[in-house]
């Protein structure tokens, strides 16, 4: 009696996250796959077989230049989370040596979240804005006649706006990685003679990866199908593929907006896979 | 004694449990004085009383989804109202989708030939509602004194406005005393400007949304059903493309449209889109944007932060929308009376003129008229100067003493409309065109 129950403990104990996982997760995404099949008429959907929400997807330029778009920013937003993550993690976990300060450091970074993130994005018009702050500043310094609008409703505005959003889901896992890392290691490093940057490259990145890598998923699957940032911040002109989905459950075209949608999630997995096939993420685990 | 077994103890239990439901189900039919909730009496004012513990839940687009609307029709009427704001896109979804979510449905009438087919909307008994022969004959009857507005295309509400009887789904073409919506609130539609930043040029057409001058100055709205309106009065004004019907555009039409959209996109003719009320206003009032299309009280909300904005009355003509209550079909008893109470009271005046003070006409001016003050009514309805300073319903002070109304009086406004917001019967594929416009 008690060994069944013994081998049968860890499916009991598994079993509600399953079933959570199940009905909000596995049953979603499977109807969202039948509703991809389905067709559209006008107002309506019509529970009949069509491959044409795929072959409208794969024949139109349109979908391409949007996914070619989404990468681009994809690629800008991790470069950056990263380019900033990378050091401010360093400082907080080989520089600070007070753990309270550490602590305390790491809460300030968390910051931008205490306000919803539609309003983070509003309160950069008035600095990038035609008259915002940075354009009234260069004017006044007489370093522009016109003010300059790339700053705002662009391409840049709108990867200023998701660095700003998404790089502390880098800087979290990064500091993690890293505050995992045995001092002795460095200390073993330098006795050895090795130089600061030697230490960084040899010691320091390769026991780090796992946690850029775990924020390069956050961040990729993050940008992959946002759609806010991309309409507030590009002023509505910049096209993603999140975006091009939600005008079209705007208008009510679930099927085509479902095929969509399971491409976007196959695209999304195919980079996850690609990045854990580089780093090993269960060494952090 | 007997023993009781488990199956008696069910027997018993079932027997007794029955005859609970039954008299409790059949006693009040006979017993309960008529008046009271388990005898409902029919004479109206005991309806009244009844429809005190009623919630209407009511979906619709933030623009009249207003906290003091709200307050003072449950101060009126007795009975809770739980509004819902949500975009014009948002409204729709749900009124189609979710039927079980709402009990009033506040909408455009374009949207109609996409939400009465759904089947999710009653017909509404126009018997029953009192003022409805003071309706503005654009309406019930697409009369305007000859106006312009007669012969104005696209979806225009009479061609919605009717279904063929009780329990149809098919619009009539003529009335038939079961409607699909009550309007209340409609308005003539133009571009906005910025007088101080437009320059020295006078905007008078349609087409200077694609003037030179103004390139990455302007911008339109991004909903299909109305910004290809906008782009086609921009189109047309412009004489680059000429329409059979600009209210149901052919493939081609759409295709020519969304080409010229987007090259001028390409050209960086727009600074942004739009999608909100909100977002309109924010272009407008940080400069970003001095010309673009508009809706009326967002050009009254950005003279309100104090800045100039014009409300330009093109020579073309307008684009027009109206908006109106209808009934979900779960609507019945006196959840159903309670809703008509509501669509009454709505006709009844002083929502009228609370949304009058903001730019929108009433479906009854008549009635609104008894709440505004002369000055007021001069004011917004007959085109006159302010007798005195024009304040909002909120207090702020939209325009001083002797202001004219842009574009002039009721009549001027809305019988010069020469296009309604629309659903055209290429919608997918505008949808289509419009989305890869957008993304281009």
């Amino acid at each position: 009696m008690t060994k069944t129950w013994k081998s049968f403990q860890p499916y009991a104990l598994a079993l509600p996250q399953t079933l959570v996982f199940l009905l909000f997760l596995i049953l979603p995404i499977l109807m969202i796959g039948l509703v991809s099949f389905w067709q559209f008429n006008g107002y309506a959907m019509v529970r009949e077989f069509t491959l044409g929400n795929y072959s409208d997807i794969f024949t139109s330029n349109v979908y391409l230049t949007t996914y070619l778009n989404t990468f681009k920013y994809v690629l800008l937003v991790w470069f950056f989370c990263l380019a900033i993550a990378f050091p401010v993690a360093y400082f907080l976990a080989f520089h600070i040596q007070s753990q309270s300060l550490q602590i305390i450091l790491f809460l300030v970074c968390t910051v931008p979240f205490w306000t919803s993130n539609i309003i983070r994005m509003i309160s950069w018009i008035p600095v990038l804005g035609k008259e915002g702050l940075i354009n009234s500043l260069l004017m006044r310094l007489n370093l522009v006649q016109e003010p300059v609008t790339w700053l705002l409703y662009s391409d840049f505005a709108v990867v200023l706006g998701m660095v700003h959003l998404y790089s502390f889901f880098m800087i979290a896992p990064i500091f993690n990685s890293m505050m995992r890392i045995e001092r002795n290691l460095i200390t073993a490093a330098e006795d050895l003679g090795a130089s600061g940057w030697q230490i960084l490259r040899e010691v320091i990145l390769p026991l780090t990866a796992p946690g850029i890598a775990i924020g390069s998923i956050f961040v990729v699957t993050l940008v992959m199908g946002e759609y806010v940032t991309v309409r507030l911040m590009g002023g509505g002109q910049s096209a993603s593929v999140g975006k091009l989905i939600q005008t079209q459950i705007g208008s009510l075209q679930y099927p085509l907006a479902a095929a969509n949608a399971v491409i976007l999630l196959l695209v999304t997995l195919i980079l996850v896979v690609g990045i854990l096939r580089v780093v090993d993420i269960r060494k952090e685990l | 004694m007997t023993k009781i077994s488990r199956r008696t103890v069910i027997r018993t239990g079932l027997a007794a449990g029955a005859a609970v439901a039954a008299t409790r189900c059949a006693a009040p039919k006979a017993e309960a004085p008529s008046g009271t909730p388990a005898n409902p009496a029919t004479s109206p004012e005991v309806n009244t009383n009844q429809t005190k513990d009623v919630t209407l839940r009511m979906i619709g687009t933030g623009v009249s989804q207003i906290n003091e609307i709200r307050k003072k029709a449950e101060e009126d009427l007795g009975f809770k109202i739980e509004p819902r704001a949500l975009s014009t896109e948002e409204n729709n979804q749900i009124a189609i989708t979710q039927p079980g979510q709402y009990d009033l449905f506040d909408g455009e009438y374009f949207s109609l030939p996409l939400v009465v087919p759904s089947g999710n909307l009653q017909p509404i008994d126009t018997s029953k509602i009192k003022a409805y022969d003071q309706i503005v004959p654009i309406f019930t009857q697409n009369k305007f004194d000859g106006a312009k507005v007669e012969s104005a295309q696209g979806t225009y509400p009479f061609k919605v406005m009717y279904v063929k009887d009780k329990d149809s789904k098919e619009f009539a073409t003529e009335a038939t005393g079961w409607a699909t919506l009550i309007p209340f609130q409609y308005n003539a539609d133009t571009l906005g400007y910025r007088p101080d930043l437009v320059g020295s040029t006078k905007i008078v057409s349609w087409a200077q949304l694609f003037d030179a001058e103004f390139k990455g100055k302007t911008s339109i709205l991004d909903i299909p059903s109305i910004g290809i309106m906008d782009a086609a009065m921009v189109t047309e004004s412009a004489g680059l493309i000429k329409f059979g019907d600009k209210g149901n555009m052919t493939k081609a039409e759409i295709d020519q449209v969304t080409d010229i959209l987007k090259e001028q996109k390409k050209n960086g003719q727009f600074r942004a889109f739009w999608k909100t009320f909100d977002e309109s206003v924010n272009l407008m009032t940080s400069g970003e944007v001095v010309l673009q299309s508009m809706w009326s009280p967002a050009v009254t909300a950005v003279k309100s932060k104090g800045i100039e904005c014009v409300y330009a009355p093109l020579k073309e003509g307008y684009r027009a929308w109206g908006g109106g209550v209808g009934l979900s079909k779960n609507l019945s008893g006196i959840q159903l009376d309670a809703a008509y109470e509501y669509l009454n009271w709505m006709l009844d005046g002083w929502m009228g003129a609370f949304l009058g003070r903001q730019g929108y006409y009433s479906a009854v001016p008549e009635n609104a008229r008894k709440f505004m003050s002369p000055a007021e009514w001069d004011f917004w309805y007959e085109g006159k100067p302010a007798a005195e300073d024009m304040v909002d319903p909120f207090g702020k002070t939209l325009e001083p003493k002797g202001a004219v109304r842009d574009g002039g009086s009721f009549k001027e406004r809305m019988g010069n409309v020469v296009v309604w917001n629309s659903t055209m019967k290429e919608q997918v594929y505008l949808v289509k065109k419009w989305n890869e416009f957008i993304a281009s």
